[in-house]
């Protein structure tokens, strides 16, 4: 136990004198704005309505709600004190500057893959932005997982410091994007799954997970979607916020593009896009592609005609409009159901949360939005995802989606911000 | 406060941000023409154009479309004379009329990702916009004029 203590114990950096803006070159700040953009610092250290990057954005996790923390150069309440050493050692070891550990709800265990240059054009550009006094919320984790020094224990078993290694048998540009994604970007926070104590798992990396009452798909070849992700359609994606084959972001994904991702520069986008397709083998897929399409376009016009079913006239009357695709691809702002990502998963959580909240000009793609069908009643909302899911997809019916439509209208409800 | 753009002109609404967009149009803009039908979305009367789409005003609230452009009956053409409007007014469509200012606006997007329409184009897109009269078969053939209206104009 000594033992462990002696471990679990890091020694405080001492605080510093805020720097000076002017003792940053403008290069390092505009490099390192990039590098927050593809980080989405902001999207995390914001919340609702909040000053930018002053904290206290709620993060929903198992074991309890975590609280995001100032990260502006507020001398008090943000990282205004913290030394560049300070600011290396909480993105490799998850250590705050007064020696207490980070939470892994902070994603170090990416970080610590950040090359040293990128951490200090990080520090640059959060160190000159304003200022802003604000403390964030307890968080409400229970005993004793709130015992900050425990997690030297979790850091034992699954977290190993390192900065990203390329892969020599690779292209540089995959590289690129495997850095990104395995680091900064920190794609795995979300969709890969995590075991009992809120670790990634390592073997089953991008496979697909829940997080914050949505379904955040596999980025592997476990991808449900009809037609493959190429790197098209996923520098499609990750650029505009709109995959013609596939849907638009919604959810968390959509600060991910359009506050995050925004600011990094195409190249960086198309490297990601690469490590991706690379990852969920869409070259060997893209052979059935328009197979997929046609099949899902033979669809498109069911439920158009004269019907006496009500589940299809319930379909004619709320979606058909807008999701009608007369071929013989697809348009963009046709969104066609059938090759959706939301009707494949496994789950109706993402299908449910779209029904219900839409897609605001936030989310999505330039230009699209869909309304709230929150009128609907539960029921209904059931009828058009068994309806869908039995005409436009090959998958094994949903199961209890009236109950779950329920439960995501509460949790909506209870998430609003007063 | 919620700033758009609406028939052309910058709009800040006071309205709560969960408010209808339909609503905000009505009553704090006066713009009437469009037409408050069922509410949830199932009837289409209410339709808007957002970044140039139809959209279902009653059911979109006012945060969704922060910053978009949206166009109403009253601005899908100056003049109020967009082919479609032309051609129903020269086919006497309407009956009553209540629905019809939504039916041009959804026709207006129909035409737009579609230009020849076929009968199941046109049943498809036109499918959520009901007409309590049955004027159906007038506005299936309007719209039809309206298209070859359209693609004359935009021959070289």
């Amino acid at each position: 136990m000594i033992g462990f203590l002696a471990l679990a114990w890091r020694p405080a950096i001492l605080p510093i004198d805020p720097p000076a803006k002017t003792s940053f070159p403008a290069e390092l700040i505009a490099s390192g704005q990039i590098l927050a953009g593809a980080g989405y610092c902001e999207v995390c250290h914001t919340r609702q309505g909040g000053e930018k990057l002053a904290g206290g954005y709620a993060l929903r996790s198992d074991f309890g709600t975590i609280y995001s923390t100032n990260i502006t150069p507020e001398p008090e309440t943000g990282i205004g004190r913290w030394s560049l050493e300070a600011f290396t050692r909480a993105m490799h070891e998850g250590v705050a500057r007064d020696g207490s550990h980070l939470f892994p709800a902070f994603p170090y265990d990416h970080y610590t893959k950040i090359s040293d240059e990128d951490v200090e054009a990080l520090y640059a550009y959060l160190m000159t932005r304003p200022p802003v006094k604000a403390t964030a919320p307890v968080n409400t984790l229970p005993f004793p997982l709130n015992i900050r020094t425990l997690q030297e224990g979790w850091k034992l078993l699954f977290f190993r410091s390192g900065r990203y290694r390329p892969d020599a048998a690779k292209s540089a540009e995959w590289n690129r994007g495997a850095y990104l994604a395995e680091g900064l970007s920190h794609c795995g926070g979300c969709h890969t799954p995590r075991n009992l104590l809120g670790a990634e798992k390592a073997d089953h990396a991008y496979g697909g997970a829940v997080i914050e009452d949505w379904v955040a798909p596999a980025l592997t070849d476990e991808n449900p979607s009809p037609a493959p992700w190429t790197q098209g359609e996923l520098f499609s994606y990750l650029r505009s916020g709109v995959s013609p084959l596939h849907g638009v972001s919604a959810g968390s994904m959509s600060p991910v593009i359009h506050t995050g991702l925004a600011a990094v520069p195409d190249a960086d986008i198309r490297a990601e896009a690469i490590y991706f397709a690379e990852l969920d083998h869409a070259e060997a897929r893209t052979a059935a592609t328009d197979a997929a399409i046609k099949k899902a376009l033979a669809t498109s016009a069911l439920g158009t005609g004269q019907e006496y079913d009500p589940d299809a006239r319930l379909y004619a009357a709320a979606c058909v409009a807008c999701h009608y695709n007369a071929g013989p691809n697809p348009l963009p702002a046709r969104p066609e159901l059938a090759l959706n990502s939301a009707l494949t998963l496994s789950e109706p959580t993402n299908f449910i949360h779209v029904v219900l909240e839409g897609i605001g000009t936030r989310d999505g793609g330039p230009g699209l939005v869909m309304p709230s069908y929150a009128a609907l009643g539960d029921a209904d909302i059931a009828r058009l995802a068994a309806y869908l899911r039995r005409t436009r997809t090959d998958r094994s019916p949903w199961t209890d989606v009236e109950t779950k439509v329920a439960a995501l209208r509460r949790q909506a409800a209870s998430a609003k911000p007063e | 406060m919620t700033n758009l753009d609406l028939n052309g002109r910058p709009v800040s609404f006071r309205s709560p941000d969960d408010t209808p967009l339909l609503w905000a149009i009505r009553d704090e803009i006066g713009l009437t023409g469009t037409k408050f039908g069922c509410g949830i979305g199932m009837c289409g009367a209410c339709t808007v154009h957002v970044e140039g789409r139809a959209t279902r005003s009653c059911i979109t609230p006012l945060a969704a479309v922060a910053g978009a452009r949206i166009t109403t009956i009253e601005g899908l053409d100056p003049k109020g004379q967009h082919p479609l409007q032309s051609a129903w007014i020269e086919l006497q469509v309407p009956q009553c009329g209540y629905c019809q200012s939504g039916q041009i606006m959804q026709a207006a997007t129909l035409l737009q990702d579609y230009p020849d329409p076929t009968d199941r184009d046109i049943d498809a897109v036109m499918a959520g916009s009901l007409c309590r009269c049955m004027t159906y078969v007038r506005i299936r053939k309007a719209i039809k004029l309206a298209a070859s209206k359209m693609r004359v104009g935009s021959a070289p």
